[in-house]
């Protein structure tokens, strides 16, 4: 199967992979709390906070690699703060790629999560509190189970969408082979190299592939799960 | 003191002004028209409402006090609540329901005490299912059943049969009579339903406007005239409590006996010696200053009137005392004037019909045999 793919490419795709699930599985903890936030609570600065998780929603993934790149490069504060601590470096890694990423697809997540959350009824949550369950015992037990399909549907999104992150990463991380040279960033290569378009083009076709995949996915997890959870 | 509460709480446009308290452990309905208050009462009780003002106490103990700070949250209360739309968690199946409560207890049942309530409830065939596949029934006996199982030392139903069809009432109704019977637990009902009212309740409170205007035995208060226009009764009618004395098999009829005398209605599947509870409409009780003859109905019971209020329309409304046991009639006020009825005046009420209902268990509403 892998024949017609170089070392290159098949390195590029394996390494798009691993950013995405990192990206989308570091965002999801913070995704399902703001998720909750915005569901469940009113509170002074709550638009401040819906407009924040959109940004990267509206904003240019340029500008987005560029803020990054001035706040965790390893001569910004921040950036040099993580490196000299604790040995964490972000710019020119893919551990970069990932945050990017992360960022990039954060309100899908949110989004998705949000929806879910606020088509539970609260009488749930009143319910399992006259039978005991404290907060934490109702969030674990009543809302996550119940906001799963909402779950499942933003990470696969975010997931599908952070394969085609190209301008945070470039930006932030540069296009280095096999560190942060994921399958957008080696298509964009390939179109660059003279005599290139066939990588470009099988390239493409798997982007495709993984895209459609994707969402095929999703749809089949969402329903599975709607069914298993009696909705 | 099974419950004593007193809760002050404004909302924009209402205020709530509540002063009760239950001794009987039996159940006690919380009785008044959409509106009144009813849903805020028994959340305060419950605590998932936390009043502006007041003191609750559940047997004797307070859990909550504004004046010292007290508000123990619900998840501590120990009261078992069943809402008006079941509420079951629709991720988990009936058994995995049944359990929520169950496992969080501080004292959970025993698989014997499990065992008797999914019985009580008739929901063993259901432990498998999934709440959406459920009728509006089987989900208020599930609701039934998970708030039982935690063991509570008080239980709160906000009308439990509000979204049921006839149907489906008639099902749950004998379970929560059961429940009333069996389970030793104090039950408080909201409703604003009077025939649920008076076939469930040992005690009443009647609310309205957002205060308690009355509070007593179910008989005593469903046959007070002066609550009538309150309780929306648009037909008085009487509860009385009778013991079943023997049958009547060959004639198919059942001779009850009560602090005013005997009645003898159609068959009731009970043994002699079990309690059933009587309403009877006041329009079917008819009234003679003399003992009649030659009649079909065969119920007559002596007594003597006590009050008289008017009716709606030709109407009035008169209130009999027999043998201690209040019977309402709803004659024309001419047929007062005619008969020259007044308070101690002695009546013979010719009573038509009567439904009757096993204290202990189900029984469909009988009628008497003879009009």
């Amino acid at each position: 199967m892998w024949e017609g793919f170089t070392a290159a490419e098949t390195q590029a795709l394996w390494l798009s992979l691993r950013v995405a699930l990192v990206a989308v599985a570091a965002a999801l903890p913070p995704a399902v709390a703001t998720a909750w936030l915005l569901a469940r609570y009113n509170f002074p600065g709550k638009a401040l906070v819906d407009s924040l998780v959109h940004l990267p929603l509206v904003l240019p993934p340029v500008v987005m690699g560029y803020l990054l790149l001035i706040a965790l490069g390893t001569t910004a504060p921040l950036g040099g703060w993580l490196w000299e601590t604790f040995g964490l470096r972000f710019a020119f890694s893919w551990t970069g790629a990932a945050l990017a990423s992360a960022i990039i697809t954060f309100p899908f997540q949110v989004r998705a999560i949000r929806l879910s959350m606020e088509a539970i009824d609260p009488g749930l949550s009143q319910a399992a509190e006259t039978l005991g369950a404290g907060p934490l015992d109702r969030f674990v037990n009543v809302v996550l189970p119940l906001a799963l399909p909402g779950i499942i549907a933003g990470a696969i999104t975010a997931y599908a969408a952070s394969l085609g992150e190209f301008g945070a990463i470039i930006t932030f991380v540069s296009n280095i082979p096999g560190e942060t040279r994921t399958l957008p960033l080696a298509i964009y290569t390939a179109i660059q190299t003279p005599g290139g378009e066939a990588a470009a083009a099988r390239l493409a076709a798997l982007s495709i592939a993984l895209a459609v995949g994707g969402l095929v996915l999703s749809e089949v997890a969402a329903a599975r799960v709607r069914r298993l959870s009696g909705r | 003191m099974t419950l004593s509460a007193r809760i002050d709480h404004r909302f924009p446009g209402f205020r709530l002004e509540m002063e009760f308290s239950v001794r009987h452990p039996g159940l006690t309905a919380i009785f008044g028209p959409s509106g009144s208050g009813k849903s805020t009462t028994v959340n305060a009780i419950s605590g998932l409402l936390r009043p502006d003002c007041g003191r609750i106490e559940i047997h004797g103990t307070p859990v909550f006090d504004s004046a010292t700070g007290l508000d123990l949250p619900a998840r501590r209360r120990r009261i078992g609540y069943v809402f008006q739309d079941a509420r079951l968690f629709p991720h988990l199946s009936v058994r995995g329901n049944l359990e929520f409560g169950a496992r969080r207890s501080p004292e959970p049942p025993t698989s014997a005490e499990q065992g008797r309530i999914v019985e009580m409830l008739g929901i063993g065939h259901l432990l498998g299912r999934r709440p959406a596949t459920l009728s509006g029934g089987e989900r208020q006996r599930v609701a039934l059943g998970r708030a039982l199982l935690m063991k509570p030392r008080l239980l709160l139903l906000d009308e439990p049969l509000a979204a049921l069809d006839q149907a489906r009432k008639a099902e749950i109704l004998p379970h929560l009579e059961r429940l009333r019977d069996e389970a030793r637990v104090p039950i408080v009902l909201v409703s604003h339903a009077l025939d649920d009212v008076a076939r469930l309740a040992d005690e009443i409170v009647v609310i309205n406007e957002g205060r308690s205007v009355a509070a007593g035995p179910v008989d005593e208060i469903l046959s007070r005239l002066d609550l009538l226009s309150l309780t929306g009764q648009s037909e008085p009618m009487s509860v009385i409590v009778a013991d079943v004395l023997h049958h009547d098999v060959q004639g198919g009829l059942t001779e009850l006996g009560f602090n005013g005398g005997r009645l003898w209605v159609a068959r009731v599947d009970a043994d002699p010696g079990a309690q059933v509870r009587l309403r009877i409409a006041a329009r079917d009780v008819m009234l003679a200053v003399e003992r009649p003859s030659g009649i079909s109905a065969t119920n007559l019971v002596p007594g003597h009137v006590t009050e008289i209020n008017a009716g709606p329309g030709a109407y009035c409304d008169i209130r009999l005392d027999c043998g201690g046991s209040i019977l309402l009639a709803r004659i024309t006020r001419r047929s007062a004037e005619r008969l020259g009825l007044g308070p101690g005046r002695e009546v013979i009420a010719v009573i038509k019909s009567v439904s009757v209902n096993r204290q202990a268990a189900a029984a469909p509403a009988l009628n008497l045999p003879a009009g």
